[in-house]
């Protein structure tokens, strides 16, 4: 029911003009002054059953409201049919995206300035551009800028239109294009106006320049992505690398220490949960990578002492043998863990890094790649440097001279192990950032890091770089033409076809080696 | 004169001259072999009813074949779980026809060609009368051939991809119909945001594929231009979904793109984690989810999965009375007989579907009187149960279950917030209108799958 208050002459005219108004193109302001309405007015025939009238009442509202005025709306949408109920959800999210420009944490005012972008509301492009200007932030700013260019891609006016085109194009923004194409097709159909074509010819100029910087960004964010995925693989396979490499073991229980890495974490995490207070908590990540280090090493320790330590010299059993391994620790990870294994990542891992428009790099994952470098780095110092290292290159080239020359042998195929598994429990202490900790996560990997291990050559530990260089690489390259699975086929096809031709992988031993 | 008398004072005890057999002779006879006739069957039916008698307070064998080790044991231990709790909870109300409920658990370790074995070992050598068993479609499908060759009868609890109308299955979990196609027509709606862009994403195995081919037709029936609608595969424990995301992000951009995923297992957490870690929000391309539930979010870091959808037809929110009892009794199950997290144990929707599959045989083998396979078939059609959700009802001849549709919000405690409801309950149908309009379920008064004319 229309109630007609004090104003009813005022308010008889809003209707007259209402009724003129096309109530589908509602979206945009109201021709007449809207203030004829008061707040509580316009509150009140919110919830007429006129679709116009609740129309002018929402300009009001939006006009004259700020977000205190949520609260109100609420009541009125909980005791409101279905149709009110829609139309006024959009005006308690403008009142609070409007509010939310001026919010202090940055995350906030981006995400307020994209959904004004999106929300159709030319009143909304004063509020942005008012933010923009104060915006210290360069990509809040740029979203700012954006959604402004967005809302004034509808307005009435050529000009600002033609304005709004060009500045998205400088923009390069990938939100504008589907609008754009709407205007390409209106100016290309047979009864297209001089302006609409006007309008078409712009905006097909502008979206070349848009998907022209799009196919470089996409270029460059591919080959993050290789790196990132490389790194992850570098990472898993570098201990495997050390321990079938060096010592000739293959160890099938490689990702079950990885499994235990990443449960250290988790119990590192639960750690500062229930004994630290909540703002030490992101640093339960710093302490969990001795944690991991150790448990893994530990395990690994324990592993060669019972198992490996009598299986020298006989590949076949020592597989046989850590996969039964393998077996026992997942079970037992189930049967003690079970499902309640959720690893927060910390804070200042979350989110990521806009470095220009199109390409965004998650934090995550540059922090993995620089693992990965610091990791190969300390390996080079720990093998070519020190004198542990020495020594394990000696076991490994030729066992009994080392022992003549009085080389501890047992102790030192103790220590790589150890060293080995300690990898893996690294290993496992990034992937929780990128994955889920679960007891099947070892077998997530052990096939892709055996696979950069042979590629690579076993022995050299060059030789797994580059092969999770060129395995990483080559997946993120096929994956955007033939999809996850055939690109994974894809690899592992040509992996095969590799070894036939060089079995010993890319980097082989030169020579012959002192113990086969 | 003497002679003749002589003759008359014969006894019949003597056997006459002639050798016949006198008349006493036989009186006796046929006495004593009445009387050896009438002991023995006496003896007989003695012992018949002293078998009889054992053997009718002798317990029903249920079998429960769920995997307990191996990568589904995660999802299906909490199965095993609530079928035995349902057991218990109807032993303790005297059990099934006066007979008490034993339960015989296998373990077929996620291995799809165990659990062909297992459940013939169910059905042959423990000889069990019903079974309540499998997750994955490729378990139900092992099975299949089992359970169809030796009539055996199995209650699956877990929404599949229909196409499938078997003798000797109920279906207790939702068909298509009932959580994929109600899914997307709410995010069609202008209620639940009017999305027209629909990236469809799935683990490569059957259940995405089909149910991925009956949304596209559904898209495609509803007027969504093709290039509107994308769809992708990724294999089993695929780890890296950095293209995916990008390439999401590219689809969303200008807004009004959905995502719909039936990404299985362990390959969701990574999905999540990149989705959120490239910037992109649930406001950006909601992802509305059918394989995740109550019991898997317990084990994922919920920040970036606040805000996405999921479509059930039960949750452990759900606001009535019965489903509070239930909630806390499987809590407390669970605390009692010292089950890994105990208190903290969760329940979601196919833990419902078990836990009222239990309670609909029980009601079919009571309205049947028998625990015979057949008989107890025909008295499931049409049984209704209050089940923790609500009243659901098994339907009158395609062995699959009335359900209400419910989508659903995920929320920071790994609980969902009910955003949308269907009226009433929506009726199964296993073959879909969109992809096979021509087919019907119906084992009244057809012979299973059928033409429609």
């Amino acid at each position: 029911m229309i109630r007609l208050g004090r104003s009813s002459p005022l308010c008889a005219a809003l209707l007259l003009l209402c009724f003129v108004h096309d109530p589908a193109a509602a979206n945009e302001p109201l021709l007449s002054s809207p203030s004829g309405l008061s707040l509580d007015q316009a509150l009140a025939q919110l919830t007429s059953d006129d679709e116009a009238v609740r129309e002018a009442a929402i300009h009001a509202v939006i006009e004259q409201g700020d977000v205190g005025l949520i609260p109100r709306l609420d009541e009125i949408r909980a005791n409101a049919d279905r149709s009110v109920r829609q139309a006024i959800k959009p005006v308690m999210d403008l009142l609070k995206n409007r509010a939310n420009l001026e919010s202090p944490d940055q995350d906030v005012r981006r995400s307020a300035a994209t959904d004004l972008g999106l929300s159709r509301r030319e009143v909304a492009i004063p509020w942005l551009e008012r933010a923009a200007n104060q915006e210290t932030r360069k990509w809040v700013r740029y979203t700012m800028e954006e959604s402004a260019a967005l809302l004034r891609l509808a307005a009435d006016d050529q000009g600002t239109k033609l304005a709004a085109i060009d500045k998205l194009a400088a923009l390069s923004s990938q939100n504008a294009v589907p609008g754009l194409k709407e205007l390409v097709d209106a100016g290309r159909s047979a009864d297209a106006t001089k302006p609409q074509q006007e309008l078409s010819l712009a905006a097909a100029s502008a979206i070349e320049r848009i998907e022209t910087w799009a196919a470089w960004s996409n270029a460059i964010e591919t080959i993050f992505r290789g790196i990132s995925l490389s790194s992850i693989l570098l990472i898993m396979s570098v201990g495997l690398a050390i321990v079938f490499g060096l010592m000739g073991v293959i160890n099938m229980a490689h990702g079950e220490l990885m499994m235990v890495g990443a449960y250290g974490t988790f119990l590192t995490q639960e750690f500062f949960k229930a004994f630290l207070s909540p703002g030490l908590f992101d640093y339960y990540f710093i302490l969990a990578m001795p944690v991991a280090f150790f448990l893994a090493a530990a395990c690994g320790l324990l592993l060669e002492a019972t198992v490996i330590r009598f299986l020298y010299g006989r590949p076949l059993e020592t597989m046989l043998a850590t996969w039964g391994v393998s077996l026992i620790l997942m079970q037992a990870a189930r049967v003690y863990f079970g499902d309640l294994t959720a690893v927060v990542a910390p804070a200042w891992l979350s989110g990521g890094q806009q470095v220009m428009v199109g390409v965004f790099l998650p934090n995550n994952r540059l922090f993995v790649i620089a693992l990965s470098v610091i990791c190969v780095m300390i390996i080079y110092a720990v093998l070519f440097r020190s004198a542990l290292g020495l020594r394990v290159r000696a076991v490994t080239q030729n066992r009994n001279m080392s022992a003549c020359l009085g080389i501890p042998t047992r102790k030192v195929d103790a220590y790589t192990f150890a060293f080995g598994s300690g990898l893996a429990g690294i290993a496992g202490w990034a992937l929780t950032l990128i994955g889920n900790v679960e007891p099947g996560l070892g077998q997530n990997y052990i096939v892709d890091s055996f696979m950069v291990v042979v590629t690579g050559g076993v022995g050299k530990l060059a030789g797994t770089i580059v092969a999770a260089l060129g395995i990483g690489g080559l997946n993120k390259l096929l994956e955007p033409g033939l999809g996850a699975v055939y690109a994974k086929v894809c690899i592992l096809v040509l992996v095969i076809l590799f070894l036939q031709w060089r079995p010993s992988g890319l980097f082989a031993v030169k020579g012959r080696h002192a113990d086969s | 004169m003497e002679k003749m008398n002589e003759q008359s004072s014969i006894t019949p005890t003597e056997s006459s001259p002639d050798g016949c057999p006198s008349r006493r002779d036989f009186l006796v006879q046929s006495a004593r072999v009445t009387a050896g006739v009438g002991i023995a069957a006496m003896l007989g039916s003695l012992g018949q009813w002293a078998l009889s008698y054992a053997a009718d307070k002798e317990p029903i064998k249920v079998g429960v074949l769920h995997s307990l080790s191996g990568t589904m044991a995660i999802s299906e231990v909490s199965l095993r779980d609530v079928v035995l709790m349902a057991v218990e909870e109807i032993n303790a109300k005297g059990g099934v026809l006066g007979r008490q409920v034993k339960p015989v658990v296998v373990d077929p370790a996620s291995n799809w060609d165990l659990f062909a074995e297992k459940a013939k070992q169910l059905l042959l050598q423990d000889k069990v009368a019903v079974v309540f068993g499998c997750w994955t479609s490729v378990s139900r499908k092992s099975v299949l051939p089992v359970f169809e060759k030796n009539n055996g009868l199995l209650f699956y609890p877990v929404q599949y991809e229909g196409e499938e109308c078997s003798r000797n299955v109920f279906y207790t979990g939702a068909a298509v119909n009932q959580q994929a196609v109600p899914a997307v027509e709410y995010l069609m709606s202008k209620e639940g945001g009017g999305y027209k862009k629909f990236y469809l994403l799935g683990t490569d195995y059957v259940y995405p594929r089909t149910t991925n081919k009956i949304l596209r037709a559904m898209l495609l029936a509803k007027k969504v231009p093709e290039a509107n609608i994308m769809e992708e595969y990724t294999p089993f424990h695929h780890q890296d979904y950095q293209t995916i995301v990008g390439k999401i992000k590219k689809f969303a951009a200008g807004g009004g793109a959905a995502v719909i995923s039936t990404i299985n297992g362990d390959s969701n957490v990574p999905f999540y984690k990149e989705f959120a870690n490239q910037g992109l929000r649930a406001e950006d391309a909601p992802i509305m989810a059918f394989s995740v539930a109550e019991d898997e979010l317990r084990g994922m870091d919920t920040t970036t999965l606040v805000g996405h959808l999921a479509a059930w037809n039960y949750y452990q929110s759900v606001d009535t009375p019965q489903n509070k009892q239930f909630v806390s009794n499987f809590k407390a199950y669970c605390k009692k007989n010292g089950l890994p997290d105990g208190e903290k144990r969760v329940t979601d929707d196919p833990i419902e579907a078990a836990y009222f599959g239990v309670h609909v045989w029980k009601q079919a083998v009571e309205k049947a009187g028998a625990i015979e396979v057949d008989q107890v078939r025909k008295a499931v059609y049409g049984q209704k149960f209050l089940a923790p959700g609500g009243e659901i009802m098994m339907d009158t001849g395609n062995q699959h279950t009335h359900k209400p549709v419910l989508i659903g919000e995920i929320l920071k405690d790994g609980q969902f917030k009910v955003v949308s409801r269907s009226k009433g309950l929506v009726k199964p149908e296993p073959w879909s209108e969109y992809t096979n309009p021509d087919k019907g379920c119906d084992w009244i008064s057809h012979q299973g799958t059928y033409q429609k004319k």
